[in-house]
This record gives structure tokens, C-alpha cells and sequence, in this order.
């Protein structure tokens, strides 16, 4: 079955981001997205520990400890960029402010819950960050991942059982399957990778996906 | 003459005691005052109560303190790293209680202690584990999270710039939660790179207004990376 890869996904995602945008991407795979928007557009990103206008990573050499990402990656910012606390940050992610976050997740239900940070395991550590927040506050809450885990189980699923991130919170998930829509009334598949079908998707997830 | 400045990090942490609670500042190590830190780990405090977003990164700074076996609770809101070994093996072991908070969270429960709030109401965390317990409120049709603040007894905070009147800037993203962590505390410590002269610091600029600040200790940076990087345009 065909795939995208992650770098076909992220850049799948950086198509849909409009220009003039306020954009949060969360650490890990959501990251890469920033490396696919075309350079004639300009689009904000915000980085919850303090930065809007976050450019990419510096050149070799020029990478300096006090500027650094969500990830604690060292980052660069563009000029007309500025730094704040944390409290400011929080309060554009919470208020409403960012257009659209864009996370990793272990799980979305159906009905847009998401899972994604901690798989509830007996004797793991678990660890929030921004996630809630994000997922919470911002106007749009998209969710980028792999269809199925490693063991071939979908992660978007009829009702999470990791614990929850946010309730019905996510409005689309782009997989390296499909595009799906979450809507009031379902769950809809807007695109489809060449060569899979609704059919097949269905059997993956175990869902009733409608077509678009 | 009002001078807020002392001469060593062992004066300025000097009246920390066993089992105080202690905000300090930084996300990871940007904006960690790792000197301070190891003072305080010079001084011997045992029990303390931490309040950071992380639990140590790496062997230094807050890592060391957390190693050391100097922190009986840690208020944060991303513990697990790749680097974060001495809070793994300590939490593992059952020696250091954990109280995770969502970062926004975490940023508004501090903001609120420093601003004199009672509480405050968050939607982030609604119908979730970390929302538990909780009282919850519709307001206006939406749900909403009750969270008290987070005071401290102390803030230890790292800036760029500080005057004898113990005014701030900082330095890039080593900002994050340094300036609210810095109300928050009954007695807040400055390291910064440099001390400056009063009126050096641009009235439109300052972040953090002495009013907030007790002691303030300069801390030149040793870092080639840091200096090579201070004087280039943003």
C-alpha cells in the first residue's frame, strides 16, 4: 500500500497554512511542517517558550543556547520577531489567538479527542508541556500522524483509551493514508493517497468513514 | 544609597533554608541560573520544593540539585526528557513526589500568586486526569478548571541586564518564566551577565521593575557561544 513519508506529510500539512497565519507546531514530527512553506509566504510561528516569528535552525556554528524551540532545538528568528514570557505566550495560546497548532498524537477518537501525552503505561513518566493548552486555546487543533502503530492498530479510533489531551478539540487528521475531517456528523475522508481506498480505510480503522 | 547588589552567589542564596519552596527560572537551560543553582547545592539546603517547567537537564543546574538529593517535590510541567536521568532515577526510586502541571497552567498559577489572586479558572486540562478532583465552572457556556496559585518562598532567576536597583532584561528566549517567577516569590535572586549603571536600561524595555527583585549578582558569562553571539544584531 502506498505511503507518505514523514517529510510528504509535513509538507502536505504546510500546504493548507495560509499566509498571515499564527502557528504553533508541537515538538517532533509537527516541527518539519516550518521546513515546507514556500519562502514567499509568511506565515507566524509561534513557539510557546517565548517567540513569535520563529525562523528556521541557524547555520552550523551560529547556534545560540538562549534561542531555542518548544523542542529545545536551536532555532533563529526573523526579523520583525519578538521574545516574551511565558504568561504572554500562554495567554495567546489560550485566548484564542493562534489561527491553528498542529501535534503529534497516540490517539484521536471519532469524535476529536485527542491523546498524546502519556500512554499510561506502569512506570512511565509522564509529561504535558504545552499540549493541553495547545489543544485547548487554539482556533484550530490539527493533528499529524501515522495512520496505524507499529502493530498495525489505527490510532484514530472510535473512543481513546490512552488518557486525554483535550476533549473535541482536533477537526482534522493528516495521515500518510488520508485526510480526515471531523465534523459533527462523522468522520469524513477528504483525500486519499493514490492507489488506497475508502474500502481499505475503512478495514484499517474499523470505522464508518463517510466520503467527502 | 539603595544597592541591590551583593558580591557572590553564596551571599545571594544565603538565606535559603531546608524545605523552602524555590521557583526557578529557565525552559531547560536557557534561562536556567546554573551558578545560583550550584550555590545552592554549596550550601547544603536539603527538602526543597522546586517549582520549574522541567526537572533538570543533563548532569548540571537543577539536574545537579535534583542528583544531589536536595528536592523532595518537584511542581513542573515536562519531567521526562532524553536527559533527564537524575529525575528519572530519583522518581523511580520513590525519593521525589511530582506535581505535573500543564505549562499554561503552570505559567498563570505563578502569574496569579505574583499579581494577588485568589484563583484562577483555565479550560486547558477540562475532562482530563490533570483536572481530577477539581472543581469545575460553566461560564458562559464553557468549562473551566479551578487552579490556586503557586507561591514561593524564593524565585532564583537569570537576566542579561540588572542595575543597582535590581531592574531586568533578559536575553532572548532565556526570558520564558523568569519575569512572573520573579513576582511570585516572597524574596526573588538575580544573576545576571552584567550589572549596569541606573539609566543604562532603556525605562521602555525593562521587563522586570526592581520592585520585584531583592539581591542581584553578576555572573559573567563564560560561555564562547553566549559572548560571541551578544553583540550581533537580532
Amino acid at each position: 500500500m502506498n505511503r507518505l513519508s514523514r517529510d510528504q506529510i509535513a509538507a502536505r500539512v504546510a500546504r493548507d497554512i495560509p499566509e498571515g497565519a499564527y502557528v504553533n507546531l508541537g515538538i517532533g514530527l509537527p516541527t518539519m511542517v516550518a521546513d515546507f512553506i514556500p519562502a514567499d509566504r509568511e506565515v507566524f510561528f509561534q513557539s510557546e517558550n517565548g517567540l513569535l516569528g520563529m525562523g528556521p535552525k541557524p547555520m552550523p556554528g551560529q547556534e545560540d543556547p538562549d534561542l531555542i524551540n518548544a523542542g529545545k532545538q536551536p532555532v533563529t528568528l526573523l526579523r520583525g520577531g519578538c521574545y516574551f514570557d511565558h504568561a504572554k505566550s500562554f495567554a495567546m495560546i489560550r485566548g484564542g489567538h493562534i489561527d491553528l497548532c498542529v501535534l503529534g498524537a497516540f490517539q484521536v477518537s471519532i469524535g476529536g479527542d485527542l491523546a498524546n501525552w502519556d500512554t499510561g503505561a506502569s512506570g512511565s513518566i509522564p509529561a504535558v508541556g504545552g499540549a493541553m493548552d495547545l489543544a485547548t486555546g487554539a482556533k484550530q487543533t490539527h493533528v499529524m500522524m501515522e495512520l496505524l502503530t507499529k502493530q498495525g492498530q489505527s490510532k484514530l479510533v472510535r473512543s481513546c483509551t490512552y488518557p486525554l489531551t483535550g476533549l473535541a478539540c482536533v477537526t482534522r487528521v493528516y495521515t500518510d493514508l488520508a485526510i480526515f475531517e471531523i465534523e459533527p456528523g462523522g468522520v469524513s475522508v477528504t483525500e486519499i493517497v493514490g492507489g488506497v481506498t475508502l474500502d481499505d480505510l475503512r478495514r484499517l480503522t474499523g470505522l464508518p468513514l463517510l466520503p467527502a | 544609597m539603595i544597592d541591590k547588589s551583593v558580591g557572590s552567589v553564596a551571599d545571594a542564596i544565603g538565606d535559603i533554608r531546608d524545605d523552602a519552596s524555590v521557583m526557578i527560572g529557565g525552559f531547560g537551560v536557557a534561562g536556567m541560573p546554573r551558578e545560583l543553582i550550584e550555590a545552592l547545592i554549596d550550601s547544603g539546603v536539603r527538602g526543597l520544593t522546586i517549582i520549574n517547567n522541567n526537572a533538570g537537564n543533563g548532569d548540571q543546574g537543577l539536574a545537579a540539585l535534583i542528583g544531589a538529593g536536595r528536592v523532595r517535590k518537584i511542581i513542573c510541567s515536562f519531567p521526562r526528557q532524553s536527559d533527564s536521568h537524575h529525575f528519572d532515577s530519583r522518581y523511580r526510586a520513590g525519593d521525589i513526589e511530582l506535581e505535573l502541571v500543564p505549562q499554561g497552567t503552570l505559567a498563570a498559577r505563578i502569574e496569579a500568586a505574583g499579581g494577588g489572586l485568589g484563583a484562577i479558572f483555565t479550560p486547558t486540562a477540562y475532562g482530563t486526569l490533570l483536572a481530577e478532583g477539581k472543581e469545575v465552572r460553566d461560564i458562559g457556556g464553557r468549562a473551566y478548571v479551578l487552579e490556586y496559585p503557586i507561591h514561593a518562598d524564593f524565585a532564583l532567576v537569570k537576566a542579561h541586564k540588572g542595575d543597582r536597583w535590581g531592574t531586568l532584561v533578559y536575553r532572548k528566549t532565556a526570558r520564558n518564566f523568569c519575569p512572573i517567577m520573579a513576582m511570585a516569590a516572597k524574596t526573588t535572586i538575580a544573576q545576571v551577565s552584567e550589572i549596569v549603571p541606573l539609566g543604562e536600561i532603556d525605562p521602555e524595555a525593562v521587563i522586570t521593575p526592581g520592585i520585584f527583585v531583592r539581591h542581584i549578582v553578576e555572573v559573567r558569562e563564560g560561555s564562547a557561544a553566549v559572548s560571541a553571539c551578544a553583540g550581533r544584531p537580532q
